[in-house]
Order: C-alpha cells, then structure tokens, then sequence
C-alpha cells in the first residue's frame, strides 16, 4: 500500500474508532443517568421505584434519628412543598438544618428512601455572602 | 478618603505613569533593535546546540538510528555554523 | 485604607487597557517606542495590584473589620495564618489574588523575553492585559473587595472551620497560579497565530512557563484530594465533583501540550495539536475558575448562585471563538513539515498520547456538564456518577501508563522488530514476570491487575533508560556511574526530570489502582467495649473522648486497633461541633450543638495499608438535657452556659450511646502520595534553569569565538 493511501485508511480508522467510542460514552450518558429534580417536582409526580437525584435544602427543625436511619425533610431552595426523607449510611460534616444538600432517593410509598451513602451535603458557600454568615 | 490616602494614590499613579510613559519620553530605536537581534541568535544557538547534544543522547540510547542522526547531525550543525555567522555579523 | 485598595483597582483597569491599546498600535505601527509603554503598563499593573494585594492582606492581618469581607471571613479568634488566608476564601479576594498573580507571571514573562520573541510579544501583552482588564473590572464592578462594611461588626463571622487546614491554605494560590501560568503560553500562542510566526519560537520561550503551570495546578489537584481524604469525614480522595473536574481538565490538555511540544521542536510536526491544545488549556483554565463560583452546576462545592456567570460566559465565547477562528484562518501555516512513517514511532506515541488524554477530558467534560446537556436535548436534568466515570477513565488511564512507558524508550521515526525486542525487552519481561505472580498470588480485579502490570512496565522502562544514558556518557567521559548519573541528569534536565514524572505517574496510578479495588469499607454501630472486623483489623470501641476547645465541642472515641492479635494502632476520630452565629430558633445552649461539624479522622497509615476511620457520635440521648438546658439557662451568664456545656459533655462521657463509626481499610493509598511527590520532585529537576557555571561557560566560549568544528559540550540545559 503506497504512503498516501496507508496514512489515508489509519485517518479513517482512527475517526471512526473515535465515532464509535463517542457514540458508546454518549449514550450510556444518557441511560445510565439520574435525573436530577427537586423536591417540588418530586412531590407532584414521582413514579415508585425509579432513582432521582434530589437537590434541595434541609427544613430546619426537621432532621430526626430513628435508629439507624436519619429521617429529615427536603424542599426547593427557594421555598415550597418538603417532601420527607428517610436516610440511612455516611452523613457528611455539614450536614444541618437549611443546608443544600443532594442525595438519590426512590419513592416507596409516602416517604422517598435516600440510597445508601448518597447524601452529599454542600460545602457551606464560600463565595455567597449571605451563606457565610451562616457559619 | 483621608489625607494620607490621598496621597498615597497619589504617589501610585504618579510612579506607574513614569513607568508607563519612558519610552515614550526618550525612544532608544535603532540600537535597542540591534541588542534584541544578538540575543534572539544567542537565544538560537542555545537551543541549536541542545538539539545536537540531544541528537547525540538519542542515538546513544538506542533511540535514533546511525542513519538518521549522521543526517541530522549534519543538518544541525550546518545550521549551527549558519547562526553563528550571522551572531558575528550582528555584532561587528 | 480601603479607598487606597479600591483606587489601586480602578487604576489597574486603566492601565490595562492602555497596555492593550498601547502594544496593538505599537505592533502595527511598527513603533517600538508604544510597544515598551504596552510592556511597562504589564510591570505597572504588578506594581499597583501588589499595592492592593497588600492592602487587604493587611486588613485581614490586622483584623479590621471595616472591610466587608474580612467581616465575613475571618474573626479576632481566627490563628494568623487562616487570618492570611481567609483573603482568598471570598470571592472578591479570590479574584485579587488571580488577577495578582497573572501580572506577576505576564511582568515575568516579558521581563525574560524583553529582546526575543519582538513580533509576537506585543499581541501576547495586549491578550495578557486583556484578561487583566476583565478580572480586575469585574473586582471594580461586581465583586469590590474593598466594600465597606456597614456598621462595622465588633467581631467576624471567621473562617469555616473545614478549611482550617495547611493543605486549604496553600491549595487556591497553587492552583491560580497553575490558572494564571497556563494564560502565558496561551497568549503567546495568539500572539504566534496572529503574526503568522508559527515555528517553534513562541513554544520555546514559554515553555517553562507551561511546565510551571502544570507543575502548579498538579499541587493544587493533589492537595484537594489529600485534604479530601484526611479531613473530611467521607474517607475518599476523588469524587468526580465538578469543582474537581474543572481544575483536572486544563491539567489533562496541559499534560497533551508538553508532550506534544516536543514533537513540534524536533521534527516540526503537530502543529495543529500545539496551538489547540495551549488554546484549549487557557480556555479550560478559565472555565475552571468560572465553574467554581457560577453555581451552574450542583456540586459538593457549589459556590452559591452568583452574579459573575454571565460576563464569565461571554469571556469563554470570545476565548472560543478568537481561538477557532485564528486556527481556521491559519492552518496553512500550520502544516506539518514531516509525516508521520510509521505506527511504531516516537511520533506516533506522543500522537497516541495526545488522543487519549484529549479523550480523558473529554470524557470528563461530557461528565460534568451533563446535566445541563440533558436538559438542553431532553428537557430534564439528569447527572451521571463516579461509576460511569469509572466505566470509561479506567481503560483511558491504562493505555495513558502504557503510554507512559513505551514514551521514553521507542525510537524516532520508525523501529524495526529487532530494535523493538531490544528496546522493550526487559520492560516487558518485568511486566510479564509480575503479571504471573500476582496471579499466582490470587490477586483477581483484571484492572487493578493490568495497572500493576503497566506500573512495573513503566519502572522498568525509566530505570532502562537511565542505566543507558549512564552508559552513554561513561563511554564518552569514563566517570564514575554516581559521578556520570548526576552529570547526565544535570544536563539533561528536561528530559530525566520528565521520566522521573513518569515514574512517580505510574507509582501513584497504582496506588489509586489498588485503594478504589481492594478497599474494605464497614459503617458499624458500637458501644464501649465492642468490636468491628475490616480488611485484617479487629477495632475496638475502647471508650469515649470529650473536649472543650475554645468555643469547639470535640467528642469522640478511643479505638484500639489489633491486626493477628498484636496491637498496631491506638486511633482518636473525634466530630467537632462549632456554635451557630446566626440561626434564630437555636437555645443558647443548643446553639452550640447545632452549628458547623467537623471531622477529625483517626487514621493510620502504612507502606501496605491505611486503616481510616472517623465517628459520628450519637447526640439523641443528650437532645433533652439540652432542651432542658436552654429553657433554663437562656439567660444565664457566658460563664454558666460554658459550665452547663461542660456538664452535658460530661454526660455523653460517662454514659456514652453507641456511637456509629466508618472504617475504611484501603491498600497502597501511601503511594498515591509518595507518586505525587516522585511527580513533583521530576517536575523540579525539568524546571531547574542550568547552572550558571554552565552559561559563563557558554557566554566565555562564545568570546573566544570557536571555529565549530566539533563538540559544543559547553551549552546550557
């Protein structure tokens, strides 16, 4: 195979390796992802048995233990519906009433089950000054 | 904002003004430009004489082959002694 | 003060933007005269930033609380050097320090070049004065860092207490300086593509500055993660988190560029790569300091919705499209002066390197901003996690270890089988010989096993090739072995400080290797006196701690730890809670219970093992002496309450609940850190500039005037 033509077919193979391989990461983006909806979604429709990933802020007053697990609620960082979480697995430092927090849960019934060790609490902000009165 | 800081600021603008605005105040021209070609052949034969040492390393440690550096030695070296031509005559 | 601060800034603005105007007109007009004024605006902007700099280090030294973010960041209880830090914990600060240190590394940069690189110099000033201007401006406009707080508190709200930490301190300057560094080649590079200058110039007089960047920015990344790993009470190093992410990618382009760069300058190749790759990196570098304070993105680090998005986004889109289009319009130039022969090639490893660390970001970046992707297409946010992550770094990183080993041993432009076999040999041998142990061993987890395997390949191929390049200069000097290593590492510094960083890459590959495989991790409940069993250690709840530490409550737990029945460790994971300033609803008592937790883990590590550990005490049974506490003693003097505190803390000691507790037992985690130190210590020796014996030799040799006919042994590195 002359020059030409053997850098030509390594082009072409190289692409489509490319292609291929984008083509595989893309859609597994978007079949192996949790939707990510907040509390006032989730309280209007929120089908049982799937995962979602909610983003929210901690009701302050809410956060009880009840054995093993920690039950507490979870609404829209602007206000609104809460919806009650039950959690079990690593609670993370900052963890308190009012903070942002994100963890995957699943409806059963009327309580959504945070999965295990998925509750991850927002470093208080750095960089929002009204949040960092809240130290 | 204070005496002091008045003054202060003062002094700031005063000195980055200076700074800023030398050159413009006495231009140097021509010489400068003669300085600046020394040192970018300077500059050249440094690297052109890395080059050839590097060549040397990659023979030696299996990673050039006889062929491809005797060409390319030669080739650096010319250009070597091309620059340093040039580096004498820039600064005659 | 804080007038001198702000004038300072409105003056760096000024001065930016006559720099600007000043090196344009002077490269076009072809006037020297305006294109020194452009470069000593770059000198003049240091100067004045510094004086700003200093002013509000000084305010947060001195605690003056009249500044507004000092009064948000720091406290009078704050130690000193938080109290230094603390400037660039806010945001206003933050953007100081940046926009600091890009006039200290752009006054640098065209201090050293002030006689080379005079075509392309006076566009890299003005790209440099640009991004200045666009800090600074949005200091002046948005985020004035010397706003004045009104009324001026007595005390501060002080500084979060996870970020009281060394590695914290050090980790935001690090990784702007990487930011900042990397904006040096990639002004250069604008400046190369306007001129049409596009050989090897404008790399070669940034190249220390590029290796400087990446240098800077790994730091930053591994001090993230170290501080991840000790001090939060999550027991990982890495999460994927987006503010991770953002500062990962220009590091992963960077890398590309290095290695790339080489190429360029031996054989005029890749030249597409070079320019897009240093474009890519400066864009990224700034993507990564607006992802961190835009709030787009939910992460772990979220920085709060602020305003500073929109003018970041439209910094990015000039920074975007300025590049496409520069690329596009002079690709002519751009072509390669060889082609690549064949597959087996120098030029096709540093080829193959470049994919696949472009892929690595790209894989990342898809990651990252998949959420708002999928809310672009579908409508829905969606985000994906660290195992799809994993699915497709995992193999990346592998062939990059691969890579990393055949690198420095394969021959330019084409091998032959025998040279190949000659070359690859005993690497291979090494790697083959482990593989059958390992497996013989039982070790399963065919990725961790591969990575074993690459890493003992990559070992083996650096040690090769300093035992040849040993021999290569013995040959010619007859020095001794210690004697001719030195010299040969003195004067070939990039190249041996850049196996060294291969190296230390594969020890800390490894390492990550077998800590995410083979981890043991247990979430157990215990009361004094119990066991837990995880990775080979029997821990032992022995009894619980508390601690009164100025306003922090420390509890925790003594844990024996036995391994065979011998006792190997006494650990101490203690949670540390700090009063709540500001929540109203909070008793006075309860306050003090209900604020910031922090971790303190207990951990021992080990060449073989970490054994990481951290506790979480149960407050439930203390919850109604508290209650009770604040119905009573509300009122109550600073000094009771503290006596009331110490008692209930007390009570947690003598009658302590099951306390739950996070063991984590992760092989190899040491080397992480050990490769990063091996990583930074190749970086050192790449970046050390030649002795000056070396370059009087060299200017003495030159006044001799040599007739070249023979060695010039007596260039610098």
């Amino acid at each position: 195979m002359d020059p030409h033509r053997k850098r030509q077919t390594r082009l072409v193979a190289a692409l489509t390796a490319a292609l291929l391989l984008a083509g595989a990461l893309i859609y597994t983006s978007f079949t192996a992802s949790t939707q990510a909806r907040e509390p006032s979604q989730l309280a209007r429709s929120a089908r049982a048995g799937q995962s979602y990933q909610l983003t929210g802020r901690v009701v302050p007053g809410s956060i009880h233990r009840l054995g093993a697990a920690l039950l507490f609620r979870v609404r829209d960082r602007r206000g609104g519906p809460s919806i009650p979480i039950r959690y079990t697995g690593a609670v993370p430092d900052p963890f308190r009433d009012g903070r942002e927090v994100i963890v995957d849960v699943r409806r059963e019934g009327g309580v959504f089950v945070g999965e295990r060790d998925s509750l991850v609490t927002k470093c208080p902000s750095k960089f929002s000054k009204a949040e960092s009165r809240q130290t | 904002m204070d005496l002091v800081q008045l003054l202060l600021v003062l002094a700031v603008l005063t000195v980055a003004v200076a700074v800023i605005s030398a050159p413009l105040r006495s231009p140097r021209g021509d010489r400068e430009r003669e300085v600046g070609d020394v040192a970018e052949l300077e500059a050249a034969r440094e690297a052109k004489y890395r080059d050839i040492r590097d060549a040397e390393l990659d023979h030696r440690t299996g990673k050039l082959s006889r062929e491809d550096w005797e060409s390319i030695d030669r080739r650096l070296r010319a250009e070597a002694l091309e620059i340093l031509d040039r580096l004498e005559r820039a600064r005659r | 003060m804080p007038a001198l601060g702000r004038a300072c800034l409105i003056l760096a603005v000024g001065i930016a933007l006559y720099g600007v105007v000043a090196s344009l007109y002077g490269a076009r007009a072809r006037r020297r005269e305006w294109v020194d004024s452009g470069r000593r605006s770059v000198y003049a902007l240091a100067g004045v930033l510094t004086v700003a700099f200093a002013v509000l280090e000084a305010a947060f030294l001195r605690s003056d609380f009249s500044f507004e973010v000092v009064a948000g960041h720091s406290s009078t209880t704050t130690p000193i050097a938080y109290r230094a830090a603390a400037l660039w914990s806010s945001q206003e600060g933050s953007l100081l320090l940046w926009v600091w240190l890009l006039a200290l590394w752009s006054s640098l940069i065209l201090f050293v070049t002030r006689r080379r690189a005079r075509e392309v110099a006076p566009y890299a000033t003005a790209v440099l004065l640009g991004l200045a201007a666009f800090f600074a401006g949005l200091a002046v406009l948005m985020a004035d860092p010397f706003a004045r707080s009104s009324p001026i508190p007595a005390d501060g709200v002080g500084l979060n207490p996870l970020l009281r930490h060394p590695s914290m301190m050090i980790h935001p300057p690090m990784l702007y300086s990487g930011y900042t560094l990397f904006t040096v080649p990639f002004a250069f590079a604008v400046g190369a593509l306007i001129t049409r200058r596009l050989d090897a110039e404008w790399i070669a007089v940034t190249r220390r500055f590029a290796l400087a960047a990446w240098f800077c920015l790994g730091v930053g990344i591994v001090l993230g993660a170290r501080w991840s790993y000790v001090e939060l009470g999550w027991g990982g190093y890495w999460g994927w988190d987006p503010v991770e992410n953002a500062s990962l990618m220009p590091w992963l382009t960077g890398t590309a560029f290095l290695h790339s760069a080489v190429i360029q300058e031996k054989r005029g190749m890749l030249k597409v790569w070079n320019v897009s790759l240093v474009l890519a990196t400066g864009i990224l570098a700034v993507l990564g300091t607006f992802l961190v304070r835009s709030g787009i993105l939910d992460s772990i680090h979220a920085f709060g919705a602020s305003t500073l998005g929109g003018p970041f986004l439209a910094l990015i889109a000039v920074m975007v499209g300025g590049s496409v289009a520069l690329v596009v319009s002079r690709r002519a130039q751009l072509r390669s002066e060889h082609r690549l022969d064949s597959l087996a090639s120098r030029e096709a490893a540093f080829l193959l390197n470049n994919l696949v660390l472009i892929g690595l970001c790209f894989v990342i970046l898809w990651g990252t901003f998949f959420p708002l992707i999928s809310e672009a297409v579908t409508g829905t946010k969606a985000a994906v996690g660290p195992p799809w992550f994993d699915r497709y770094i995992v193999p990346l990183a592998l062939m990059l270890v691969l890579l990393a080993g055949i690198g420095p041993v394969i021959a330019w432009r084409a091998t032959s089988a025998a040279n190949l076999a000659r070359s690859f040999g005993s690497p291979v041998g090494v790697a083959t010989g482990l593989l059958v142990v390992l497996v013989a061993a039982g070790v399963g987890r065919p990725a961790a096993l591969a990575m074993f395997c690459l890493g003992a390949f990559v070992a083996a191929a650096v040690a090769q090739e300093f035992w040849r390049g040993v021999g290569a200069r013995r040959a010619v000097s007859g020095e001794s072995p210690s004697v001719a290593l030195a010299a040969l590492v003195r004067r070939n510094r990039r190249r041996y400080g850049g196996y060294v960083v291969h190296l230390g890459i594969a020890v800390l590959f490894v390492g990550v290797a077998a800590s995410s495989a083979f981890q043991h991790a247990r979430d157990v409940r215990l009361s004094p006196g119990q066991s837990a069993r995880v990775g080979g250690y029997d821990v032992t709840y022995v009894r619980p701690t508390s601690r009164l530490v100025g306003e922090k409550i420390s509890l925790g737990a003594v844990l024996d730890v036995r391994r065979h029945g011998r006792h190997v460790a006494t650990l101490r994971p203690t949670r540390g809670y700090y009063p709540s300033l500001d929540q109203p609803g909070l008793g006075a008592i309860g306050r003090y219970f209900d604020g910031q937790a922090t971790s303190e883990v207990g951990l021992k590590a080990g060449p073989t093992q970490d054994l990481w550990t951290a506790v979480e005490p149960d407050l439930g049974p203390l919850q109604r002496f508290i209650a009770a506490a604040d119905r009573r003693f509300s009122n109550a003097s600073p000094d009771l309450q503290g006596f009331i505190i110490a008692a209930i803390v007390q009570r947690y000691q003598d009658a302590p609940p099951p306390a739950t507790f996070r063991l984590i037992a992760s092989p190899l985690v040491t080397w992480i850190w050990i490769g990063a130190l091996i990583v930074m210590a190749g970086g050192i020796i790449a970046l050390w500039p030649a002795p000056l014996s070396l370059r009087a030799r060299a200017r003495s040799a030159r006044a001799a005037a040599p007739a070249v006919s023979g060695e010039p042994e007596r260039a610098s590195a």
